[in-house]
């Protein structure tokens, strides 16, 4: 969709990823395990942020009218949460390599640890779509989105954390109940998604 | 809306209010307790702390109530019930934290520090970071609020906001605890904060329960006030 049409941006969101990247290879040297993996997550919500943002904000006025002429609500903000995921699921796939070629790599447990930056790339790409799309209706910038953003996400960005954190260690096992827990949050927004989505497209 | 209206001007759930809050004070502070080890006199302080963030949760879960009106109706008034409510609740969440920070500095806090200096010990508890986020969602909720400019626009954004928060919020902040390890009652998985049936005795919960309802009176008391005042002055912009 708009990354299709705009090009730039969407190499200007993996030139972000290759400079923050570069700035902590920069920073810190060989971090321990810990530091590895709250400095990854965090940095996936902040690509998150600035990829995600861009899908509500740069669709100029006609197009939205366009787009409302030709589709139904529900079937736009679905596309917008496809669309998202896949881009989000594919940036983290690529931060996930930047942080192992630059900050090596001390992941134990490689299959689970991928599977879960998925599910948490996926997470974080749906809770700030529909944040995007209610920032981009109050006609604001990227900041109110953080604000609205980070106390919604911190809880799953713990549990996230926290599991991840299993990968590191031999002993450790990533509890399946939780993984659970996050798949249902999952479905949750995207109904809550579906269901609210109408109520902000009409102006 | 006159049904409510008559329901806010009725005087009788006031007056229960104000009676259990004086139960829960009389009692509260002259009542036996028992004495356990560590909590001592301080387990009073649970007729106010957890009360607190009760009231808070029901208040919250009101102003949702209301955000889900208002989208089926448009109705503005809902609108201005929903943030009033959320307002009360915000008020009703610092005081539970002031409660509870009072009650940590006696039993928490490291006795040969000053209590200022275990307060990032303490305040990576999980139940303090839920709370926490509780506040900051709805403190985002207000600025969100202001941020727009036309009436309708507003009321429309920000109910949508209120409820995917809340949808999101209330089941995160009662799983979280069962994960994270916590010094906070309430552990064992049961309940996210509090085991009603056996962290308290018998006697503490006839003072208890009054005591929950009577805060919740109070808010919701507050609440009406203020929702009074800004249809009022809805009322005097457009005449």
């Amino acid at each position: 969709m708009l990354e299709l049409r705009q090009q730039y941006s969407f190499y200007g969101i993996l030139l972000y990823i290759g400079a923050t990247i570069f700035v902590l290879f920069m920073a810190i040297d060989g971090p321990e395990s810990a530091v590895w993996n709250g400095l990854f997550w965090v940095i996936q919500l902040f690509i998150c942020i600035n990829a995600v943002a861009k899908s509500f904000m740069q669709e100029s006025r006609g197009r939205m009218l366009y787009f409302y002429s030709i589709a139904s609500p529900t079937a736009f903000v679905l596309s917008k949460l496809i669309f998202n995921s896949l881009l989000m699921i594919i940036m983290s796939m690529l931060s996930l390599l930047l942080f192992t070629m630059f900050l090596g790599n001390p992941i134990l447990k490689a299959g689970p640890f991928i599977g879960l930056v998925l599910l948490g790339g996926w997470s974080l790409s749906l809770v700030f779509s529909f944040l995007a799309a209610i920032a981009a209706k109050a006609q604001q910038n990227a900041a109110i989105m953080a604000v609205l953003g980070f106390p919604i996400i911190i809880p799953q960005l713990i549990l996230l954390m926290r599991l991840s954190g299993a990968a590191f260690s031999p002993l450790l096992s990533i509890p399946t109940s939780t993984v659970l827990m996050l798949v249902a949050l999952d479905a949750l927004i995207i109904l809550l998604a579906v269901i609210l989505f109408p109520f902000l497209w009409k102006d | 809306m006159t049904n409510e209206k008559n329901y806010m001007h009725k005087s009788w759930w006031k007056i229960t209010a104000v009676l259990l809050l004086i139960y829960t004070v009389i009692a509260g502070f002259l009542g036996p307790v028992p004495h356990l080890p560590l909590l001592q006199e301080t387990i009073r302080n649970l007729y106010f702390h957890v009360c607190m963030w009760f009231a808070m949760m029901i208040l919250f879960t009101v102003s949702v109530v209301n955000s889900i009106r208002y989208l089926r109706s448009f109705n503005l008034k809902y609108d201005i019930y929903a943030r009033q409510f959320a307002v009360v609740a915000i008020v009703f969440g610092i005081l539970g934290y002031i409660t509870g920070a009072i009650w940590a500095s006696y039993t928490w806090a490291d006795p040969n520090k000053p209590a200022a200096n275990s307060f990032s010990t303490i305040a990576r508890d999980p139940k303090l970071i839920g709370a926490a986020i509780a506040l900051l969602v709805y403190f985002a909720y207000l600025i969100l609020r202001d941020s727009v400019q036309d009436m309708d626009k507003k009321a429309r954004i920000s109910a949508v906001y209120n409820i995917f928060a809340y949808a999101i919020l209330f089941p995160s902040i009662w799983i979280l605890p069962r994960i994270l390890p916590s010094l906070h009652p309430g552990n064992d998985g049961e309940n996210p904060a509090l085991d009603v049936k056996n962290d308290i005795d018998s006697g503490m919960r006839t003072v208890f329960y009054p005591a929950v309802i009577g805060w919740t009176l109070l808010g919701v008391w507050i609440a009406t006030l203020k929702i009074r005042f800004s249809l009022l002055k809805e009322k005097k912009m457009s005449a």
